[in-house]
This record gives structure tokens, C-alpha cells and sequence, in this order.
């Protein structure tokens, strides 16, 4: 079964770096296309490193190969790119920000 | 070829007080009789009309860094006060801080063509010259500010004042300024400690220089410069009980130098009781009449909406705390800083009314009008669409007593303005508006009529209520264009930029890149702006 | 034969390092020096190929792509004009004319990046400097919700970390610096202090400190996952400094509170300068995003999500920015210019571009570039096109042209957009 967590999606160095390859490059996909969790919650869900999670939030569901990261327990990073684009919704609140980090997510083995 | 005919000239310059002239223009410049060729010239029937020189604003804050982060701090200051695109012409908002494209309309549709921006921060130049091709119509310049500049500092410290000289007019070169703008000397860059100044000789913190010091070695540099405008002096103290007698204290510092002391209402107070100031404007009048080179712009309060912005970042901050309004400060390395607080003033306010006399009273105490201007300080006492409601205030006793009543009773107390019962004349509202800021300005083409000045022409139908009349000009020509008619814009060709270039030693440049790299984080190379980063400009002459 | 310029600017972040050296060989890039990892690619990645824009993917002449373009949004009733945050102001300028022109809407990436900032700034002020205060002058230091190790990575040398300043002749070991983000990032190993704070709670832990710096006592036990006692010694610190300076990130504006949070943060600030002196920079992402901010604020009073459709600016955040109105499929056309929301929006917004005809402005190929019906490759700031661009901090950089490559700049472009919706 699914784990409540929280998403969390950003910048990173190799996603800017893959940007000016292009966003066709097999460095922004490989760049983008990740999700970095915590230990604990990977051994939990019984993911391997590199293994593949599924998340899903209420907008939409996304399977990434994930990797152990300093996270605290229940935070899952997307680096900004296709696949976080697939989980953020479009509510800004008023503000034309859409909710990019503090997303909750089921993560699970896919 | 245009002729406006037949008009009542108040052209002070020439010593025409509302005699019958024709004026006649050619390629955007006045002309005389001789190079009349009447075949196919647009005629202006004036009989009847008032014409006068097309207005000169001294001082006015309306592009750059400061203006623009307060347009962008103040979105409530902008609804209700919106222009929709029209033709060709841009829309856009702002009550006391108007759009560019709106400041250039507003500005002409009034009758004024040449505004000086009084504050620009040298690191930010670039920025108040994007915006100044952004505003249409008028011709413009602007001020920078150096009285707490670190290099300029250490040069006094350090007994250096040719190296310090030099510096300014690089200064004014690499930013493509006009005039040497002093604020709060010393006090800015105390400020970056927590601290200010509020005498003359305190010390500025880590230089050991004084404020004395700064505003002597800028007013002596202008002069030996040949700046066509004087150094342009908001003091120590503004707003603050001790403002008059630093007020009176800096002018006899700087006697014997040109001087042109800005908004001159804010640092005219003395102490009274409960935090409410007095007025000191008997005391102050009497100053600038006895000193014949200085010369002011008075900074009319007037009751409403205003945004206060000024470098001088201490004021700003204490503003903030005694009216609880939000608060904007900028701190900019090595130069200045600077802080934006919003206020409404109110006539039932003993603070503000106090600032509305105060200001009236220098008005009709300076006896010579070709020493006090009329200014807002835009936005900060005011906005600059108050203009014609202060000519009014000028002209009409009755309309003056009729505010003066309506005004809090502290305010009113001992106050002189009920003896004084002067009326400026047309004439007098010529110099104040138009040929005293253009001759205090070094702006030998603007603020008259005579052979070879700008076709910079406002024309008035004359009526009882002068605020009405001052509000709608029958017709504004700029550069012989007409621009707005009955008070409304009609065509925006591109306003110029002036700026000046003086002199200096080039082996100035190899100190002042050693203080860069030292200092800055800009590259030493990225700082001045050229001659084509400024649109259509127009270097005048010093010395 | 290869040139060296030097002092070039660099436009990738909003740090606007402009002491770069690029070698010049032909009209291409050869070297670039002191440039970091990401900056680097902007330059040595550019490929200045001439190259003919595309309608509905088919090459086409100029002429025949902007009529095409400018037929789009005369036609139109509700056009949205969108990016500019890496193009120069000189292009700016002319976006917010056509908008102005047209009766569309105007929003940057301002939006999805510091808008709820700017929205914390127009209610409660802000207190700022520029950076070479920082350098000079700041002793505490404080990094909320952002990481320049990643997102800025000269920042810490050139500004805030490292750099000898006057009064921190020692550098490094003159400042003490905090991290406060809800997990270890590159940037909280180089602080003296980490504040790990649980995801959504800044607002709590920001009024926390509001609460001590007035005096208040706080009941013990951790706020927003932050022991009490470091919360202390941070307000401690924050109240006796010389010059404080906290740099803020999208984690605060892209999380549970948004422009909330940054209010409070922004309140602290101008709070702490009672005890002493303290500013706070936003941390603009974008090279001129800054630049997008000010025309737009000096053309229609208005700094993002703006609407000309009643003739004159109206200003509506969350109802004239680009996510809500094409999420709310409201849009009718899209002029999007240097910047990608097909690769940077929410899917649902992103999709709705490739359902209504949408212009491209970019010198690189971008996902929104593929779904686009009309797209001008244009020349890059900063490389094969001149101009200004304002730092994070608004102070504005010279940029100087590089390369001459014969491509068209997008202000050439959008002048050109401008006369044939005349």
C-alpha cells in the first residue's frame, strides 16, 4: 500500500546544466526525471535504490527511479521538469503561484 | 513656420509683463520678426489669451529606481487613477506616482515641458535613463546624488580635492547627470550604522569627514566646474524641530557659493510643544533674502495623497514609525540609499497643517520670485497636478483664507499669514513656474520667449479661478509641436535628455578603478553609460 | 584568430556576474572563464545558427511569420503575453507596448517565481540593499528557503559567504551564517547554522521570531520542528549584529502560505531595524526577470499579471497570471516570449497552450517552442543581442553584444509584431 508524503519539487545544478543542452537532451530528461526520498521511508516501501515509485497526487501520477537523499522521513524531491509537472496542480490560492512544494503524495513500489 | 498672435506675453525674461506680442517659431525654436515668412505658417490666434514659456519643474521625483519600486509598493495608489489607451496613446496609472507614459501627458497637458528628476543614485543611472525615454514629450535631466559618496568622502578625509573634483565630473559623465545632488550629507551613510547627523560638524562614521566638509567641497567643485546648476541641497534634519537653524547654519556655511536648497518647507521647523513643529519660514525668508546666491523650490504641502520617497533613508524610517505606514528602504553600496512611506495628509492634522503654512508663508515672505520656486517635491508633499490649486493658493487671498480657516487651530496660531496679504501676479507666477527655475537651472533656451529659446509655449485663457485656468491650457506647443490642447494630449513626440559632460583629468580613472574593485560589484567597465544609452540627448555646456 | 572581451555579464541567474571573459573565435564561443558550472553552459551552449522561423513547423520567410503571427492576435480576443524574464528590457519595453496595443494580458515568470514576494511587498514594505552592502558591511547572514549552491552558485563568493568586504576584512570568518529550508541542501553545509523546518510551518516559525524579538515567551518545546532555544539564539543574534541581511527563496513563495510567509519574513526585517540595521533580498532567479518586474511596473504601474482589456492596467494576481488564466482556459492566444511554460507549468496549464495558437520568442528550442504554431528564433541576451538586465538586487548590468550572428532580437521582433497589428 501507498505512503502519505509530502512533495517537494526545486532546482537543481544538473537540471539548469541539462536546460542549456536542451530540454530534449538526455541530460535534462536524466536530470529531471528522478525523485529523491528519504532511507527510512525507501526501505519502508521496500524500494531499492534506483528501484521505481509511483506517485500520485490529486492531479496526476508519475513513476520515477528513485535514490536515497538528505531528506527528513515523509519528503519526496522532483527536481522541476516534466515529471514534477505531472503532480502540481494549477490552484494558486489568488496568488498565480501554483503549490510547487508542500504537495501531498502516495508514494509507492511500482 | 508658427506664429501665436496677438497674445498677452508674460515672458519675464525678455521684460514682458502681458504686453501684445507675436511669437513666432521656427524649427522648434523662437525666431525673430525678420525670419517671418507668414506664406503656409500654422497661425495661433492668442488675442486676448496668456501666453507664457512652457513650465520648468526643479524639482520632481518621476523616474528611476525609487519612483519606480514605490509604483510597484503602492498598487492602491493606482486604482481609480487609470488613463485607457486612446489611438496612439499609452494607457496607464498612478495618482502621486503616475507611468511614465501618463507623467509625460500629465506633465504636458498642464503646460510644463522641463522637468529635472532630483534624485538618481549613480549605480542605478541606467535605470532612471530607461525610464526617461519611456516619458514622452517633456525635455528632462536629472540630479545625481553624491553627498554620501564613499570615494568623495575619502577624498575629503584624505585633503585631496582635485582628486575629488575630478571624481564629480567623471561622476556626472558616467551616470549622465546634470547636477551635483546633496542629501542628508553624512546622515545616509551614518544611517548603514543605525545612526544619522544633526550638525553640521557631527562625524561621519568610518570616514571622520563632516557634513560641512561634504556640502563646501561640492558646492566650491560645482563652481569650479562651471556646473550650470548648483549643487542641489536637501539638508541635514529634514522634518525634524532643528531643521530651520541647520537650514540657516548651512546657508552661511556655503556663503559666497552658489547654493539651490530644495524643498525648503520640510527643513523650515522649529521646536514646539507635543512634537508639533513651528514654522520657521520668517526666519528662513530672511535667510534666502539675504543671501544673494542661493535660491530654493518650496515643496508646497498639500492636503491628500502623497508618497514620500527620498535617499535620505533615516527620515524615511522614522516617517515609517510615526505613522505606522509601510516602510520601503533601499541602502545602495558606496552611494546612498533611500526610503518610500506612504502618507495622507490631513488639513485637521496640527503636523500637517503646520507644513501647508509653513509653505504659504515662504511663498509671500521671499520678497524676490526669482529665488523661490514652485514645487511638491512631487510626490512627497504633494503631487505635481497640484500645480494649478497652488497658483490659485498664490493668487487669491480670499481662496488662501478660505483654506487657512479650514486648517487645525494650533496651526493657524500665530501664524503671519493673516497679514500677508500678497497676490502673486501673473508675472510672478511666470518667474516662479517657468523663468526663475530655467535661469536657477543654467537652461539658457527654457522659461522665455525670446529669439532662440525652445518653442516651449503654454497658452491660457484667462478665469477667475486661477487653479482652473493653470489646469487646461488652451494650447501647449513643444518645440513648436503642439502637444496638448485644452488639456488634453494631442501628439508625444520624444521629450530630450540633458545632460552634462565637464572635464577632468583621466588619471583620475585608474583611482577610482582601484576603489571599484575594491568596493563595488559592478565591473569598473560596466558603470558608465554612453552617450547612445541616453535618447535623444542634449549635452549642455558648463563653465 | 580568437578575441578576448572581458567584463561580459553573465544572464543565466539573478546574480548578473558581469566579470566574465568569453574567447571569441569566428561567431562562435570559444572559452569562457569564471563562469560558474550552470552560467557556463548559457555561453559555451549557444548555438548562434541563423535560423528561419517556423509556421506550424513548416520554415517560413520573416515577413510571412509575423504576418502570421501578428494575424493571430488581432484576431484574438483575449491574448496572453508571457515570460521575458531572459530577455533584455529593450524587448521588455516593446512586449508591454503590444499588450498595451493589443488589450491582452501581460505576466512574467515573476508568477510562478517571486510574485507572492511582490505581493508581500506591497502590503507590509520591504527593507533591502544591494548587494555590495552585503558584502561590506553584513555580519549575519541568513538563508531562508533557498540555495544558491544550486540556484546562484557564485553568490557565495562574489556577495554573501566568502568575499573580503571593508568592515569583513577576514571574509568567511566575519559573517555567521544560517540556513533555515526543510531539508540539507549544498547550502546549509557551508552555514555555521542549520534551522531545519518542517514543510508549511515557515509562517509559525517566522511569527515565532517576530514574538521573541518583541520579548515575548514562547512555551518550550520545538516550533515548525525548530527547538525553542535555537529560535532564541537567532533572535539573539539577529538583534545584535552590525548588519543583518536575509537572502529568501521559493521556499517560501511556493509553499503552504506563499506570499504569507514572506510577509512575515518581511514584517521581522523591518522589525529588526529597530535594535540595529537589517535588510532582506529576494533571491530572483531568472537574469532579467528583475527587468520584466520593473518595465512592466514603470509602463502600467504594475509589476506582474496585468490586464489591458479594459483599455487601460488592471492588476490581478491569481486572476490575470498566466497558470490561472490558462488553467481557466481563458486564454485565446499566447505570445510567449523567452521562457518555456510548457516545460515549467503545471501539466493542465501547459497543456491548454497546445490547444489555442501560441507565438514563440526563444534563441533555443523549447517544449513550448514544439507545440507552438508560430516560432522566431531570436537572439540571445546578452550574446548576439545588447541591453540592460536588472540583478536580483535592481541594479542594472550592461550587456554588451558578443557575437554578431545576424539573428533578429526579440525587441527587433516584437517592433516588428507591433507595426503589422497597426
Amino acid at each position: 500500500m501507498g505512503e502519505p508524503l509530502t512533495l517537494i519539487t526545486g532546482r537543481t545544478r544538473e537540471q539548469a546544466i541539462g536546460m542549456h543542452k536542451g530540454k530534449t537532451s538526455p541530460e535534462y530528461r536524466q536530470a529531471t526525471a528522478r525523485a529523491e526520498m528519504n532511507a527510512d521511508d525507501m526501505a519502508h516501501l521496500r524500494i531499492q535504490a534506483g528501484g521505481i515509485v509511483r506517485l500520485s497526487t490529486a492531479v496526476g501520477e508519475v513513476e520515477l527511479p528513485a535514490q536515497a537523499g538528505p531528506l527528513p522521513r515523509g519528503l519526496v524531491f522532483v527536481p522541476l521538469g516534466a515529471s514534477a509537472n505531472l503532480l502540481v496542480g494549477t490552484e494558486t490560492q489568488g496568488t498565480g503561484m501554483p503549490s510547487f512544494k508542500g504537495v501531498p503524495v502516495t508514494a509507492e513500489l511500482a | 513656420m508658427l506664429g501665436v498672435l496677438g497674445g498677452r506675453v508674460y515672458d519675464p525674461r525678455n521684460g514682458s509683463d502681458g504686453e501684445t506680442r507675436d511669437i513666432w517659431v521656427k524649427d522648434g525654436r523662437v525666431v525673430s520678426p525678420e525670419e517671418v515668412d507668414r506664406q503656409g505658417a500654422e497661425i495661433v490666434d492668442a488675442t486676448g489669451l496668456v501666453v507664457m514659456p512652457g513650465g520648468v519643474d526643479i524639482h520632481s521625483h518621476i523616474v528611476g529606481a525609487k519612483v519606480n519600486a514605490a509604483r510597484k509598493f503602492r498598487p492602491e495608489d493606482h486604482r481609480g487613477a487609470e488613463r485607457a489607451r486612446t489611438g496612439a496613446f499609452r494607457s496607464g496609472s498612478g495618482l502621486t506616482v503616475p507611468s511614465t507614459h501618463l507623467t509625460g501627458y500629465l506633465y504636458a497637458e498642464m503646460g510644463y515641458t522641463t522637468v529635472m528628476e532630483a534624485a538618481t543614485a549613480p549605480l542605478v543611472a541606467r535605470h532612471a535613463h530607461e525610464e526617461m525615454a519611456d516619458v514622452p514629450i517633456i525635455d528632462k535631466a536629472t540630479f545625481i546624488t553624491m553627498g554620501n559618496n564613499h570615494f568623495l568622502m575619502k577624498c575629503i578625509r584624505d585633503g585631496r580635492h582635485e582628486m575629488a573634483r575630478d571624481y564629480v565630473a567623471w561622476l556626472l559623465g558616467a551616470s549622465k547627470g546634470y547636477a551635483i545632488k546633496i542629501v542628508n550629507p553624512g546622515g545616509v551613510e551614518n544611517w548603514k550604522w543605525g545612526s544619522n547627523v544633526g550638525e553640521l560638524d557631527d562625524e561621519v562614521i568610518g570616514f571622520g569627514v563632516t557634513p560641512r566638509q561634504i556640502l563646501e567641497t561640492l558646492a566650491q567643485i560645482s563652481d569650479e566646474l562651471g556646473l550650470p546648476h548648483p549643487p542641489h541641497i536637501h539638508g541635514i534634519n529634514l522634518g525634524r524641530s532643528s531643521s530651520a537653524r541647520t537650514s540657516i547654519e548651512t546657508m552661511a556655511a556655503l556663503d559666497g557659493l552658489r547654493a539651490h536648497f530644495c524643498h525648503i518647507q520640510f527643513l523650515s521647523y522649529g521646536k514646539g510643544r507635543g512634537g508639533v513643529h513651528t514654522s520657521e519660514a520668517v526666519a528662513i525668508a530672511e535667510a534666502v533674502n539675504a543671501h544673494p546666491d542661493v535660491t530654493v523650490d518650496v515643496g508646497q504641502l498639500v492636503f491628500g495623497s502623497a508618497t514620500t520617497m527620498t535617499s535620505d533613508g533615516p527620515l524615511q524610517h522614522s516617517l515609517h514609525r510615526t505613522t505606522g505606514s509601510k516602510w520601503m528602504n533601499v541602502d545602495v553600496e558606496g552611494e546612498t540609499g533611500g526610503g518610500i512611506v506612504p502618507v495622507f495628509y490631513k488639513r485637521t492634522n496640527p503636523i500637517n497643517a503646520v507644513m501647508w503654512r509653513t509653505g504659504m508663508e515662504l511663498f509671500l515672505l521671499i520678497k524676490d520670485p526669482w529665488k523661490v520656486f514652485l514645487t511638491t517635491d512631487h510626490p512627497n508633499a504633494g503631487c505635481f497636478t497640484s500645480y494649478p490649486h497652488v497658483i490659485k493658493l498664490l493668487m487669491d487671498r480670499d481662496y488662501r483664507a478660505e483654506v487657512f480657516e479650514g486648517i487645525h487651530a494650533r496651526a493657524r496660531k500665530g501664524s503671519v499669514l493673516h497679514d500677508l496679504e500678497r497676490e502673486y501676479s501673473l508675472y510672478e507666477i511666470a518667474v516662479i513656474t517657468r523663468a526663475g527655475p530655467a535661469r536657477a537651472l543654467g537652461l539658457k533656451n527654457k522659461g522665455h520667449l525670446g529669439v532662440g529659446a525652445d518653442a516651449d509655449i503654454a497658452i491660457y485663457q484667462e478665469m477667475d479661478d486661477k487653479a482652473e485656468m493653470f489646469a487646461r491650457p488652451r494650447y501647449v506647443f513643444k518645440g513648436g509641436t503642439l502637444v496638448a490642447r485644452d488639456g488634453t494630449v494631442v501628439a508625444d513626440p520624444p521629450g530630450r535628455t540633458f545632460y552634462v559632460a565637464p572635464s577632468y583629468d583621466p588619471g583620475v580613472e585608474k583611482d577610482i578603478r582601484r576603489h571599484f574593485e575594491a568596493t563595488y560589484t559592478v565591473s569598473f567597465e560596466n558603470y558608465s553609460m554612453l552617450s547612445q544609452h541616453v535618447t535623444h540627448e542634449e549635452v549642455i555646456a558648463c563653465g | 584568430m580568437s578575441t578576448t572581451i572581458e567584463h561580459v555579464a553573465c544572464t543565466f541567474c539573478g546574480c548578473v556576474c558581469d566579470d566574465i571573459v568569453v574567447e571569441i573565435e569566428g561567431s562562435r564561443i570559444a572559452g569562457v572563464r569564471r563562469a560558474c558550472a550552470v552560467g557556463r553552459g548559457v555561453l559555451d551552449e549557444y548555438d548562434p545558427e541563423v535560423r528561419r522561423p517556423l509556421l506550424r513547423g513548416r520554415e517560413v520567410e520573416w515577413e510571412e511569420a509575423i504576418e502570421a503571427a501578428a494575424s493571430i492576435l488581432v484576431r484574438a480576443d483575449s491574448p496572453l503575453i508571457y515570460g521575458l524574464s531572459s530577455s533584455a528590457v529593450e524587448a521588455q519595453r516593446k512586449a508591454v507596448e503590444l499588450a498595451d496595443r493589443l488589450g491582452a494580458i501581460i505576466d512574467t515568470t515573476s508568477s510562478v517565481c517571486h510574485g507572492p514576494t511582490g505581493l508581500a511587498m506591497q502590503a507590509v514594505g520591504e527593507a533591502t540593499c544591494t548587494l555590495g552592502e552585503v558584502r561590506d558591511r553584513a555580519d549575519l547572514i541568513v538563508f531562508w528557503g533557498c540555495n544558491p549552491a544550486a540556484s546562484h552558485p557564485r553568490h557565495f563568493g562574489r556577495f554573501s559567504l566568502t568575499p573580503k568586504g571593508t568592515h569583513t576584512p577576514n571574509g568567511r570568518k566575519d559573517r555567521t551564517v544560517f540556513v533555515v529550508d526543510v531539508r540539507p541542501t549544498g547550502s546549509s553545509k557551508q552555514a555555521d547554522h542549520f534551522l531545519q523546518v518542517d514543510v508549511g510551518a515557515d509562517y509559525e516559525v517566522l511569527t515565532a521570531l517576530r514574538s521573541l524579538v518583541k520579548g515575548n515567551d514562547l512555551a518550550p518545546g520545538p516550533i515548525g520542528g525548530i527547538p525553542v532555544s535555537q529560535l532564541r539564539d537567532l533572535v539573539d543574534r539577529m538583534k545584535t549584529c552590525r548588519y543583518g541581511v536575509v537572502f529568501m527563496g521559493m521556499g517560501l513563495t511556493m509553499s503552504r502560505g506563499r506570499h504569507l510567509n514572506v510577509g512575515e519574513l518581511f514584517s521581522l526585517v523591518t522589525e529588526l531595524n529597530e535594535y540595529g540595521r537589517f535588510s532582506v533580498i529576494p533571491m530572483r532567479g531568472h537574469g532579467n526577470v528583475a527587468g520584466a518586474d520593473q518595465v512592466l511596473t514603470w509602463s502600467s504601474g504594475y509589476p506582474f499579471a496585468v490586464s489591458f482589456a479594459r483599455g487601460y492596467p488592471q492588476y490581478g494576481p491569481g486572476e490575470f497570471t498566466a497558470v490561472d488564466v490558462l488553467a481557466r482556459g481563458e486564454a485565446d492566444a499566447a505570445l510567449i516570449i523567452a521562457s518555456d511554460p510548457a516545460a515549467h507549468f503545471p501539466r493542465r496549464a501547459a497543456e491548454y497552450l497546445e490547444r489555442i495558437p501560441t507565438i514563440v520568442l526563444d534563441p533555443s528550442e523549447s517544449l513550448t517552442a514544439r507545440i507552438a504554431q508560430v516560432v522566431f528564433p531570436t537572439a540571445s541576451y546578452g550574446l548576439d543581442a545588447a541591453g540592460t538586465a536588472y540583478r536580483m538586487d535592481n541594479v542594472p548590468i550592461f550587456l554588451r553584444r558578443l557575437l554578431t550572428s545576424g539573428r533578429p532580437t526579440d525587441e527587433e521582433v516584437l517592433d516588428r509584431i507591433i507595426e503589422a497589428v497597426k
